[in-house]
């Protein structure tokens, strides 16, 4: 019943793990046509399921088993709600009548992820479990997207009753806005044309609602500025002349200087974190705030907002777009320009030394900009979202919320399987990578040719910055002396390995790795050890006060 | 400030802990919760009493409104409203002091709901105030045991929640 119903949800693909309680699930599973992605952990599981759906717009689906299977999704669960990533995750459950007894692997799943799914249910009768998954994916898709968890005992699975598929839903208790105010949007257009010196910042949402072409015509048109948060990235093509780059802790110094000297502040689908903030009481102190969102609740949230438009960012846009009259921002754009000539992003390139900047630019420049970039967490991350240009959105898949080492390599290989054919890098930290190095089985045994791109600094990096710059250099347990030799762990799963070690290696390493279409490449960039991340904007300082750029 | 929300959920099994948890989670503060059944045996009522400026019964309010099981917030607070506190008492009651009890319970329109050899329940019900006063007076007797409802509040005159009318549940 359960395989009926994800068929008539249209799923494509689910990246599941079985065991005890899901046993009859997987009997099922056996002759569906359904393909199934068996990762070697639940934990790469759902960050595939993650990845898959970031990278397609659809909903990620993975199943658990009880207890221990269940409980290892909760980090992947944690992360797509921080991220808001639509994923439905089900999960077996002991029998009905041994819940409550601390029978063999129970787990109070739905307990333990209460606070980290947007929704979850426990189906305790057969009856209800088609209304039940109906809801789950509804629920996980629409308004602010996020993960929903099904809790299904083996029981349940077994009971026979009418398959009877809802063809609609309609919740009294959840109905979601779309259509923005026409006064709010009113009231918007009015201070935009007022502004003299006003700047956008594309957040998540932007890409999530697919609202990329509306923005774009609206930057043009009124001329404005343009900066992202990491999620955003992608929402508005980093290439372009009104692009200011990523905001925040390490943003460029001209998008941090425009937002300080602001009068207009538009927030597209972002949530104003404490990264992309800093010092709240200093974030653009001059400007007034328009802040569109899907969740009324991120409204006024953390910021004092001017004029909040609650809808889906598509469809605000589109309806801005009718009657936008841009203002004066001549002097403005010309100011910014300024900042961007005179703070330009750089490191300092050495022929013996191989910087990780200079990779990653690398791996730009050989894709075009045009591939899937998953990455983990640390330094690399940071670097990717400097270095690489984003022109397109759903290009970027990086774990922005929780910041999840572990994350980049799994989420990889779903983005390969829900976009077959197209070129996915996956950017790793020599520490993440070994937090899910396990999922190299799953990546060759489906013969996904993802380009893993280790920047082996051996050190957890970001942690190493931070000891240095506020800990007197004390590295304490940063410092990965142990790492494995990651060609010979590559080649061990039947993966091939490239070790590069200078400058020189990076491009003929990337082109070796292109060629290949059969199998996942692990390359081993043994970078500079101690290169730190700047621009960097303190934890909790104003963010126009930046260590590594700007004014001094 | 204190506030009083009504909230009218789903009744299904889970949807109290949801709230709760909410409230222990995003740090806000619960002064009482009174939850039961409605007019509508699938819809439960709650009676959430909150401390917080204006900010932070926003915030409570929209993220009690992202809960999928909740079905609409009224925020009864500026209403003009009844307000209903049940509780129990059970005092010490000498023989020789029940009379006196007795008059007390009168006064208050309180009732007295059993007796045992040297103690008695009183129920009383009513506003805050009212409550307070009593049970000052009972402590001269000796408190034994105190339970109380948390408080309930409607709407005076016309008005009422609707579930589906103005005011219900977005986004
Ligand atoms: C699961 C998890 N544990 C710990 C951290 C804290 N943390 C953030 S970045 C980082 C270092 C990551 O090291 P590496 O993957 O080598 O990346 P680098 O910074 O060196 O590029 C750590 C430990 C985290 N983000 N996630
Ligand atoms: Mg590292």
């Amino acid at each position: 019943m359960v395989v009926e119903a994800l068929i008539k949800e249209k799923v494509e693909v689910i990246f599941g793990y079985p065991g005890g309680a899901v046993l009859p699930l997987y009997d099922a599973l056996f002759d569906a046509d359904i393909k199934h992605i068996m990762p070697r952990h639940e934990q790469g599981g759902i960050h595939a399921a993650d990845g898959y759906a970031r990278a397609t717009g659809k909903p990620g689906v993975c199943i658990a088993t009880s207890g221990p299977g269940a409980t290892n999704l909760v980090t992947g669960i944690a992360n797509a709600y921080m991220d808001s990533v639509p994923v439905v995750a089900i999960t077996g459950q002991v029998p009905v009548p041994l819940i409550g007894t601390d029978a063999f692997q129970e787990a109070d799943i739905t307990g333990i992820t209460l606070p980290i799914t947007k929704h979850n249910y426990l189906v305790k009768d057969v009856k209800d479990l088609p209304g039940m998954i109906k809801e789950a994916f509804y629920v996980s898709v629409t308004g602010r997207p996020g993960p929903v968890l099904v809790d299904i005992p083996r029981d349940v699975f077994v009971q026979e009753a009418n398959f009877e598929y809802p063809e609609r839903i309609d919740m009294r208790s959840y109905r979601p806005t779309y259509t923005g105010h026409g006064g709010q949007i009113n009231r918007a257009l009015r201070v935009i044309r007022e502004a003299k010196k006003p700047v956008i910042c594309t957040g998540g949402g932007v890409v999530g609602s697919g609202a990329q072409e509306e923005l774009l015509k609206i930057a043009e048109m009124a001329q404005i500025p343009v900066t992202s948060t990491l999620m955003g990235l992608g929402g508005f093509p980093g290439g372009h002349p009104l692009s200011l780059g990523m905001l925040g802790m390490h943003g460029t110094v001209c998008a941090n200087y425009a937002v300080t000297e602001s009068d207009l502040f538009i927030g597209i689908g972002m949530r104003f974190d404490d990264r992309v903030t800093g010092k709240l009481d200093s974030f653009a102190p001059e400007a007034k705030v328009i802040h569109i969102d899907i969740d009324p609740a991120e409204i006024g949230k953390n910021i004092a907002v001017n004029v909040p438009i609650v809808g889906d960012i598509k469809r605000i846009l589109g309806q801005m777009l009718k009657k936008l009259k841009k203002g004066d921002t001549r002097e403005w754009v010309s100011q910014v320009d300024e900042w961007k000539r005179l703070y330009p992003l750089g490191y300092e390139y050495s022929e013996e030394e191989l910087k990780p900047q200079y990779v990653i630019e690398q791996i730009c420049k050989i894709t075009g900009g045009d591939a899937v970039i998953a990455t983990d967490v640390g330094q690399h991350q940071m670097w990717t979202a400097q270095y690489f240009t984003f022109n397109k959105a759903r290009s970027l898949i990086s774990s922005g919320g929780l910041g999840t080492m572990g994350y980049g390599f799994p989420a990889a290989i779903g983005a390969q399987i829900g976009r077959p054919g197209e070129t996915v890098f996956c950017i790793a930290g020599d520490g993440s990578i070994q937090m899910n190095s396990q999922e190299l089985a799953t990546a060759v045994g489906n013969q996904l040719p993802i380009k893993v791109a280790i920047i082996n600094n051996q050190y957890l990096g970001m942690v190493r910055q931070w000891q240095e710059l506020f800990f007197k250099r004390r590295y304490s347990s940063t410092f990965l002396e142990q790492g494995p030799d990651f060609v010979k762990l590559a080649e061990a799963y039947g993966a091939a390995g490239i070790r590069v070690t200078k400058p020189g290696e990076v491009v003929p390493a990337l082109q070796q790795a292109m060629e290949i279409k059969d199998r996942p490449v692990f390359i081993d960039f043994q970078v500079a050890s101690e290169e730190n991340v700047f621009p960097m904007v303190a934890p909790a300082s104003p963010i126009n006060q930046i260590i590594g750029g700007g004014k001094e | 400030m204190k506030h009083v929300l009504a909230v009218i959920v789903e009744n299904r099994p889970g949807v109290l802990t949801r709230v709760a948890g909410l409230f222990s989670r995003r740090g806000f503060n619960i002064d009482s919760i009174a939850v039961g059944e409605t007019e509508d045996s699938e819809l439960s009522r709650m009676t959430i009493l909150v401390e917080g400026d204006e900010n932070v019964i926003e915030q409570v309010i929209k993220q009690l409104n992202k809960l999928i099981d909740v079905v609409k917030i009224s925020n009864l607070t500026n209403e003009s409203t009844v307000n209903r506190e049940l509780v129990l008492i059970k005092v010490k009651a000498e023989p020789a002091a029940r009379a006196e009890l007795q008059q007390l319970a009168e006064t208050f329109r309180a009732k007295i709901v059993d007796v045992s050899l040297d103690s008695i329940i009183v129920e009383v019900t009513g506003d805050d105030e009212k409550i307070k006063a009593f049970e000052l007076l009972l402590r001269h007797f000796g408190i034994q045991e105190l339970v109380r409802t948390g408080k309930i509040s409607m709407m005076r005159g016309v008005k009422y929640i609707k579930i589906n009318g103005e005011g219900g549940k977005s986004g």
